[in-house]
């Protein structure tokens, strides 16, 4: 593929935020989690399934907006890999790797039908997360039954 | 040790040494808790009885335990009579009662609801059962009964009956492998305790030994707990059958066993304890009944600041 034809697949951005390396066919939970497009008044596009130098991955571009770390980090429960770029005038000026947070609220639906949070209580779920093994693993604050797959399948 | 406004809501949040002063205080209650020596201890002080399903033994020893250190319940009656029947939320029942009361005990059908009380309340929340989650005063009275009529350390115990769904066992399993129990689990295949939960506890320092029937695997214990099999366990009346007579203890099961050996049950039993034990000296369900009441006089005391 040539250039000309990558830059009309997604165009640079000169200002905003590039989140790179996400694990592939996950950009649009990415989204999800954080609430955008809906949280931002730029374009924001997507890259799916795009060929990377570590094999495929996604990529979500969001223009006139920089995220916060803290604010990214909430998508490394499903994006372990992702990367936060931090672009002024065309340039990269910051890159950031996320971060695995130690305990989650409000992003992931308990899997225990039965729990508490999954009720009509003015509360948001929590998990703490649980990063000693490979897999990641999210214990729910209440009931403390384990999610342990498919988190992206219980996003709230 | 200060307990003073603590919730106690999962034995996951206690470690041995809270355990062994919880056991140490419930046994100076007990002269109390038997109507021998009387006490106001807890005179003045309300607490707040919140049972959002049924039960016999908790509730009564609960209310006996308050009652006995001189203190008065609020209860919340039945729960179709209340708020809770008009769409009132837990969390706003809890703010409410937490006004009226120094504690609240509370039985939910749901899963962590007793966390979402001690969010919502000022006073201390005791757990009494949250659906299938956590039941620690029934772990506590259990330790208590081991405790009293057996012993805790180099203890040998067996479970048998419904380790898959049931709370009570697992909860105490935990507690046990922090005194290095050996323990036995005794259950059909379908109803054995989950792997994870085997695991854990084997991390945590107990000898486990898995068998499906009770004949030899209580010959050198110094406990036997029994659970009840719960029929709606099981699709086929039939298969439910099988299972209960296998896990069915007799006088002529108990040729075999040390003249010490106690049984314990939780409550209520159907017929996996045949009533001729009741008799025996092994028979100490009756007597663990009771000992929840010294257990949660040290409890409340121990919560609302009465004593450390």
């Amino acid at each position: 593929m040539n250039d000309v034809e990558k830059e009309l697949r997604v165009r640079r951005i000169e200002n905003g935020t590039v989140i790179d390396h996400i694990t592939a066919g996950k950009a649009l939970s990415v989204l999800k989690i954080l609430g955008l497009p809906d949280s931002s008044q730029g374009v924001v596009s997507v890259l799916i399934n795009s060929q990377g130098k570590y094999g495929k991955k996604d990529v979500v571009k969001v223009e006139n907006r920089e995220l916060k770390v803290e604010e990214v980090d909430r998508i490394a429960l499903i994006a372990p890999n992702a990367t936060i770029n931090i672009i002024r005038n065309f340039n990269v000026t910051r890159k950031n790797r996320v971060h695995i947070p130690s305990f989650v609220e409000g992003i992931v639906r308990c899997i225990n039908p039965n729990c508490i949070s999954n009720s009509n209580e003015p509360i948001s779920s929590k998990f703490a997360v649980d990063t000693e093994n490979i897999n990641l693993k999210l214990r729910c604050y209440y009931c403390g039954r384990v999610i342990s797959e498919d988190i992206d399948k219980n996003l709230l | 040790m200060k307990f003073t406004d603590q919730p106690i809501i999962s034995m996951n949040d206690f470690s041995r040494e809270m355990i062994d002063h919880i056991l140490t205080t419930a046994e100076k209650m007990e002269p109390i808790a038997l109507g021998k020596q009387k006490s106001d201890l807890l005179s003045g002080k309300i607490l707040a009885v919140l049972f959002f399903e049924p039960s016999t033994r908790t509730r009564m020893s609960f209310e006996t335990a308050m009652f006995r250190l001189g203190g008065d319940i609020l209860s919340l009656g039945s729960v179709d009579a209340s708020s809770i029947a008009k769409g009132e939320t837990l969390a706003d029942t809890i703010r409410v009662v937490n006004g009226y009361a120094d504690a609240i005990v509370l039985r939910h059908p749901k899963e962590g609801a007793a966390h979402l009380a001690s969010e919502f309340s000022s006073v201390p929340i005791l757990n009494a059962g949250d659906g299938a989650g956590h039941h620690p005063t029934q772990t506590l009275l259990d330790l208590y009964t081991i405790k009293r009529e057996s012993h805790l350390e180099d203890l040998k115990i067996a479970l048998a009956g419904d380790l898959k769904y049931g709370r009570t066992v697992h909860s105490l399993c935990y507690a046990l492998s922090l005194y290095g129990a050996q323990i036995t689990l005794i259950s059909p295949r379908e109803l054995s305790m989950p792997e994870e939960i085997v695991s854990d506890i084997v991390t945590r320092g107990a000898k486990i030994n898995e068998v499906e029937y009770i004949d030899d695997a209580i010959k050198d214990v110094d406990v036997l707990y029994m659970t009840r099999i719960q029929k709606e366990r099981f699709p086929d009346p039939a298969e439910y059958h099988k299972v209960a007579n296998k896990l069915k203890i007799t006088t002529d099961s108990l040729k075999n066993v040390k003249k010490e050996l106690k049984i314990m049950h939780p409550l209520p039993r159907v017929n996996e304890i045949d009533t001729t034990i009741d008799q025996t000296s092994h028979a100490c369900y009756f007597k663990q009944a009771f000992y929840g009441v010294p257990v949660r006089m040290a409890l409340l005391g121990m919560v609302m600041g009465a004593i450390e």
